[in-house]
C-alpha cells in the first residue's frame, strides 16, 4: 500500500497527470481513434497531392510517358507566357466587374429589409434562392436568356428599340454575361452576410444621431458603413478567393471563349493538363495561383487595422 | 412604398429565370428558338422531359448526386466531429501543431490537387468510380475548425460530472457532447450537403461514364450533346434544381442563419 502511493506520487513530480502506463496507452488510442477518421483522408487526398503537385510543378509531364525534370523551368516559363498574363487580367476582369456588383447590389437590398415589413421572409428567401442553385444549372440558365439569336433578353431589348449584343458569342460580351450570371447568383448571399451585419448594430446609434440632426446620408457615411466593416471585409476576403478560382460558370458559359476572351486561370489550368497534356505546367499555374490568392488574402488581413472596426 | 415595390420587382427579376426555365422545359422543340418567344405555348408538352430520359439515365444521375450528398454529407460530419472533439478536449503532444496542419489543409484550392488527385486515383485504378468522386470528401478541415470553436463553448463540468458516473471518452462524445453542438452540426451539414450537390470540378475529372455522373456533370453533358435544343436542356436543369428547392424550402430558416452566422465570426 505505502509503496504504491509514493511510487505515484514520485510519478506525478514528473509529469502534471499522472498516469500509469496501461491508461496512458489507452489514451495515445483514444487520441488515435479520434483522429484517424479524418487524418487518414486528409492526408491521402490533401497533404499527399499538395506534395505531388509541387513535385509535378518541377517537371515536364504529359500524364503518359515519364517525367522529366525541367527544375523551376515551367514557373519561368509561365512567368514569360503572354498566355499566363492574359489568364490573371481575365480573371481580374471578371473579380472588378463582379466584386462591386454584388456588394453594392447585396448592401441596397440588405439596408431594404432591415426594416420590419410584411413579407420580408419571403422577400428574404427568394434573394437567396440562386445561391443554393448549383453554378452549372445558373450558367445553362443565363446561356438561354442570353442567347443571342432567340434568348428572351435580347427580344426585350429588341422591344425597347435597341439591339442586343451577341452576349456570350461575342468575345467583347462574353465576360459581361459571366459576371451578370455570376452576380444574380451570389447576390443574395452577400445580402445575408451583410444584413446579419446591419442586425448587429445598436439601433441607439441611429437615434441619437438622428436626433442630434444627422441626415440620413450622413447616418449612412459614419454609422452604417464604419459599424458594417467587419461584414464587409468577410465579404470581400470571400468574393476574391471564389473569384480568383473562378471556373464552373465559365466553362459550361463559354469554355474560354469565344477567341480566349474569357480564358481564366482555372480554365487554363484545366486546359494546359487534359487538353495540352502539360500536367507540369498545369501545376506550376496552380501554384503560382494560390500564391496570388495567398498574398492577396494576407495584404487584406493586414489592411483591415487601418479601416475594419470591430466596435 | 417605393421601396417595397422595388423589392418585389426585384424579386420577380431573381425568379424570372426559374420560371423561363420551365417554360422552355414545356415548350414543343418546334417553337424552342421563335422569335417572339412564345410565352405560352401552344401545346405545351413534356417531349423534352421523355428526350430527356431516353438520352441519358438521367434518374440514376439525379439518385448519384442524392446518395453521394448525403453519404458525404454524414462522413464528414463523423469525421469532423470526432477530430473536433479531439482538439477541443483530449490533450496530447503536438495538439496545436497538429490542428496548424489541419487548417493549412483548408487554404489550399482545389485545383493545386487536381493533377496529383487524378494520377493517384489512376494509379489504383479507380477513376470513373463513384470511390474516387466521394472519398476526397470524406474529411473537412473547415468541419473541424467550426465543430470544434462549437465543442470549445460546451462547458467542461459537463463531462467532468459523466466521468465521475465512470463515462469514457467515447460515451461522452455520442451522449453529451454530439447532442449539445447540433445547431453547429447542422449548420455544418448545410454547407458540406450544398458543396457536394453542387461540386462540378473533381467530377467532371475523374467521371466519364454517364451512370456514374451527378447532376452538375450530367446537365453540362447533356448540354455537350443538345447545344440547340435548349427545351431539353431546361428540362435536365428543372429536375436537378427541384430536390434541392424542396430541400432549402423545408430548411430555409435554418440554412439562411447559417451562412449569416458564418459571417459574424
Amino acid at each position: 500500500m505505502t509503496l504504491t502511493a509514493t511510487r505515484q506520487g514520485r510519478r506525478s513530480q514528473g509529469s502534471p497527470v499522472p498516469r500509469p502506463r496501461g491508461r496512458r496507452w489507452r489514451h495515445a488510442l483514444t487520441v488515435a481513434v479520434f483522429l484517424l477518421p479524418s487524418a487518414i483522408p486528409l492526408t491521402l487526398f490533401t497533404l499527399v497531392p499538395m506534395a505531388g503537385s509541387l513535385w509535378t510543378s518541377l517537371h515536364e509531364w504529359d500524364l503518359i510517358t515519364p517525367m522529366r525534370w525541367v527544375g523551376l523551368d515551367n514557373y519561368l516559363t509561365l512567368l514569360a507566357d503572354p498566355e499566363t498574363h492574359a489568364a490573371f487580367l481575365h480573371t481580374l476582369y471578371f473579380i472588378a466587374g463582379y466584386l462591386p456588383l454584388v456588394y453594392a447590389g447585396g448592401l441596397g437590398l440588405a439596408m431594404a429589409l432591415n426594416r420590419a415589413m410584411r413579407g420580408r421572409d419571403v422577400l428574404r428567401a427568394v434573394y437567396f434562392l440562386p445561391v443554393v442553385t448549383s453554378w452549372v444549372v445558373v450558367a445553362l440558365m443565363w446561356k438561354w436568356l442570353l442567347n443571342p439569336a432567340a434568348g428572351i433578353v435580347n427580344w426585350t431589348l429588341g422591344l425597347l428599340g435597341v439591339e442586343g449584343p451577341g452576349w456570350w458569342t461575342d468575345p467583347s460580351w462574353a465576360m459581361p454575361s459571366i459576371i451578370l450570371a455570376s452576380a444574380w447568383k451570389d447576390l443574395g448571399f452577400v445580402m445575408i452576410i451583410l444584413l446579419a451585419g446591419l442586425q448587429a448594430i445598436p439601433k441607439e446609434y441611429h437615434e441619437a444621431a438622428r436626433v442630434d440632426g444627422a441626415s440620413a446620408w450622413q447616418r449612412f457615411r459614419s454609422i452604417t458603413l464604419p459599424l458594417l466593416s467587419p461584414s464587409t471585409f468577410f465579404v470581400i476576403v470571400i468574393s476574391l478567393i471564389n473569384g480568383f478560382q473562378v471556373f464552373d460558370q465559365v466553362h459550361v458559359m463559354t469554355g474560354g471563349g469565344p477567341a480566349g476572351s474569357t480564358q481564366v486561370v482555372v480554365e487554363q489550368i484545366y486546359n494546359l493538363t487534359f487538353r495540352y497534356g502539360r500536367a507540369g505546367a498545369a501545376s506550376a499555374l496552380s501554384w503560382l495561383l494560390f500564391a496570388v490568392v495567398l498574398l492577396v488574402t494576407l495584404v487584406q488581413i493586414r489592411a483591415q487595422r487601418r479601416w475594419v472596426n470591430y466596435g | 412604398m417605393a421601396r417595397r415595390v422595388l423589392l418585389v420587382l426585384g424579386a420577380l427579376v431573381m425568379l424570372f429565370p426559374f420560371a423561363w426555365m420551365v417554360i422552355t422545359s414545356i415548350t414543343p422543340a418546334g417553337s424552342v428558338l421563335a422569335t417572339p418567344p412564345d410565352f405560352t405555348p401552344d401545346g405545351a408538352n413534356l417531349d423534352a422531359y421523355r428526350r430527356l430520359l431516353d438520352t441519358m439515365p438521367f434518374w440514376r444521375i439525379l439518385l448519384n448526386s442524392l446518395w453521394i450528398g448525403v453519404a458525404s454529407t454524414i462522413l464528414q460530419l463523423v469525421t469532423s466531429a470526432m477530430a473536433a472533439y479531439a482538439f477541443a478536449r483530449l490533450p496530447f503532444p503536438g495538439r496545436g501543431a497538429l490542428f496548424a496542419v489541419y487548417l493549412a489543409t483548408l487554404m489550399v484550392p482545389l485545383q493545386v490537387l487536381i493533377v496529383p488527385l487524378f494520377i493517384e486515383m489512376r494509379t489504383v485504378n479507380l477513376i470513373d468510380t463513384y470511390f474516387a468522386v466521394l472519398a476526397p470528401t470524406v474529411a473537412s478541415a473547415f468541419g473541424v475548425f467550426l465543430l470544434r470553436q462549437a465543442i470549445a463553448q460546451v462547458p467542461k463540468e459537463f463531462d467532468e460530472a459523466a466521468v465521475l458516473d465512470g463515462a469514457g471518452h467515447f460515451r461522452i462524445f455520442v451522449f453529451i457532447v454530439v447532442p449539445l453542438i447540433r445547431p453547429a452540426l447542422a449548420t455544418f451539414a448545410i454547407f458540406a450537403f450544398m458543396a457536394s450537390w453542387n461540386s462540378y470540378l473533381w467530377p467532371l475529372v475523374i467521371i466519364k461514364s454517364p451512370e456514374f455522373m451527378t447532376l452538375p456533370l450530367g446537365l453540362a453533358e447533356l448540354h455537350g450533346r443538345f447545344t440547340t435544343e435548349w427545351n431539353v436542356v431546361m428540362a435536365g436543369s428543372v429536375v436537378s434544381v427541384l430536390p434541392i428547392i424542396v430541400l432549402y424550402l423545408i430548411a430555409q430558416k435554418q440554412v439562411i442563419a447559417s451562412v449569416a452566422q458564418s459571417g459574424l465570426k
